[in-house]
């Protein structure tokens, strides 16, 4: 940390009241507020708001109607709803665990001494995170499409073809796939800046001491990165949780198709109950739900990387 | 392969079948990473019926210009590719200021509370949009901002992640002997600022206008919520409202708009990727 520029002891003696120390903490005030009065507007007290409104039953045009817990009974009696929270889990897994499996395979590649050529391979496998998710949805629709390249390929394996785009299944592995797509070399280029922080005399004193590839996999690579993968999997899964545009946009091609249930996800079932339906109340209990969701699985993530032992804090680089 | 490479004395040493596996798989992963950008062109470039030709065609054709006439007819392609282009600059300017000016009171500044302040600054980042999107809304509603670019533009006027990286940079490249010399000449404070800390720190404000530029070109949910008139759709929501028309899907038009959609943010990342990279990677590395 640096050290304080004015506040040195000196600075503080006898003057009038606009000390030099006072003069310095307003200056560090003034900078610093921009963020705190546009945050308090637009981030503080909307929070406070939706759980407010929650228990209001509201069109945004007529006065608010206090119902109690009346929302909340409404939306979590909807079959949609747990429809749209098991779509959610679903393509968070699907999309999640082998992006992030794939990542770490792809980083300890590209970590290796032998690989050449590290530069561009950082470069090609960082490009899909740089597309906007609406454009990588509609190239993946093309792929994903009926008489689509997937579909050409599965049937060049004889498999049978796959109704990306109706199917209970197909919707999510395709929306699972574009996901992946995008995330998947970032997370790679994450951990490879973790690799990159491990100490190489930790592998020299390991293969002094005998140990193989796969012992130092385990025993050195794996514990250490493990703050990148907690940080990877956190932000994963609440990135997950909020899904909205891949299905909105895949699924939206006749107008209203986005809250088709094969899709729909919470936050495709808040946008269509508040801006479709004009239900704030309901929309403002789910976007409670799903923020208690995105906390119940951040507090599940950081117990089962506690558990699993090892070295959390060990992030800096 | 793993009994090939025990038996070797150099555990470093793969053999040539491990080596070329190692290079199937990093190849294999870039072709997947860059084949999805040539098929748009591909796409782009075909007529029509090319997307669902059997075998899948992978030439590039002729037909861009027919193509994207055809967005050109549906929708005013250029007036979004210019309203993307305004809102994004305007939020940058204001962004890449805003965070620079409180990363350096953050980074250089003793104050009470700094550090919760900033412990805060960092929590925000992990708030989920979407808690707070109705509210937002009507507050945009009662400003008579729905539909206008100040909706777009002004609650992204400055971020946490901004600050947490201008704070991270400034510490370390601006030394504080350097202001203090300033303090010494009676420089006032934004003038020291101004003139002692942002010729050093250029490098880091360009990588946050850059990865900021990204983030609102591509931004898809907010303006999906308050854009309600064609004139005023950014560049996502008109690419998003080719796809959506009835009239069957003509994805050699989809495809010729979504590429050069992509083209400027593509042209820009391989220009800076370096920068890009660190700057979009450091969220993880340095928390």
């Amino acid at each position: 940390m640096a050290e304080p520029v004015i506040s040195s002891p000196h600075a503080e003696s006898k003057r009038p009241f606009l000390t030099e120390q006072r003069r310095s903490r307003i200056t560090a005030y003034t900078f610093i507020s921009p963020f705190f009065i546009l945050f308090s507007i637009f981030g503080l007290y909307p929070i406070f708001f939706t759980i407010y409104l929650s228990f209001f039953k509201w069109d945004a045009l007529n006065p608010m109607k206090f119902v109690g817990m009346k929302n909340y009974e409404l939306v979590t009696s909807d079959p949609t709803f747990w429809i749209s929270f098991s779509n959610t889990l679903i393509m968070g897994l699907l999309g999640t665990v082998p992006q992030i499996l794939l990542a770490l395979l792809i980083a300890v590649l590209l970590n290796s001494g032998m690989t050449r050529f590290k530069k561009t391979f950082r470069v090609l496998f960082f490009m899909p995170n740089i597309t906007s998710i609406v454009a990588v949805t509609l190239v993946f629709s093309t792929l994903f499409g009926n008489n689509g390249m997937i579909n050409w390929m599965l049937s060049g394996l004889g498999l049978d073809s796959v109704a990306f785009n109706s199917g209970w299944w197909g919707v999510k592995i395709a929306i699972s796939t574009m996901v992946m797509w995008r995330w998947t070399g970032y997370n790679a280029i994450i951990f490879l800046s973790g690799l990159q922080s491990i100490p190489t005399d930790l592998y020299e004193a390991a293969r002094i001491d005998g140990a193989n590839r796969r012992q130092q996999l385990t025993f050195i690579t794996l514990p250490l990165l493990k703050p990148f993968i907690v940080f990877v999997t956190l932000l994963s899964t609440i990135g997950a949780l909020q899904l909205f545009t891949e299905p909105y946009v895949f699924l939206g091609q006749s107008g209203t198709g986005s809250t088709r249930q094969e899709g729909i996800t919470m936050v495709t079932y808040l946008y269509s109950e508040a801006f479709r339906n004009g239900f704030f109340g309901t929309a403002a209990a789910t976007a409670v739900l799903l923020f208690v969701v995105t906390i119940i699985f951040s507090v599940l993530n950081m117990l089962v990387s506690s558990r699993m032992g090892g070295d959390t804090g060990g992030g800096k680089a | 392969m793993s009994t090939v490479r025990l038996l070797k004395k150099d555990p470093d040493d793969l053999g040539i079948f491990g080596k070329a596996l190692f290079y199937l798989i990093l190849i294999l992963g870039a072709l997947v990473s860059i084949f999805p950008f040539y098929w748009m062109f591909v796409v782009g470039t075909n007529d029509r019926g090319a997307v669902f030709h059997v075998p899948p065609l992978l030439t590039i054709g002729n037909q861009f210009f027919d193509n994207f006439q055809r967005v050109l007819d549906k929708t005013d392609f250029f007036q979004a590719l210019g309203n993307s282009l305004f809102v994004s600059s305007m939020v940058t300017i204001s962004v890449v200021f805003f965070c620079t000016l409180a990363g350096y009171a953050f980074a250089k500044y003793e104050f009470p509370f700094k550090n919760i302040l900033f412990y805060f600054v960092i929590a925000t980042l992990f708030v989920p949009q979407q808690l707070g999107v109705l509210p937002t809304y009507v507050i945009m509603a009662k400003l008579h901002w729905i539909d206008s670019f100040k909706a777009l533009i002004v609650p992204a006027m400055v971020n946490a992640f901004g600050i947490f990286w201008m704070r991270q940079y400034i510490s370390t490249a601006v030394h504080t002997e350097l202001i203090e010399a300033g303090r010494i000449d009676g420089g006032g404070h934004f003038r020291i600022f101004w003139n002692i800390a942002i010729p050093i720190i250029t490098p880091a404000m360009a990588t946050l206008g850059i990865l900021n530029f990204m983030t609102v070109w591509n931004d898809f949910f907010w303006p999906l919520v308050v854009l309600k008139n064609q004139e005023h759709f950014t560049i996502q929501i008109a690419l998003q409202q080719l796809f959506s028309n009835r009239d069957g899907l003509d994805y050699g038009m989809i495809m010729s708009a979504t590429f050069t959609a992509t083209l400027p943010l593509l042209i820009v990342f391989l220009l800076f990727s370096r920068w890009v990279i660190a700057g979009l990677t450091s969220g993880a590395i340095k928390s």
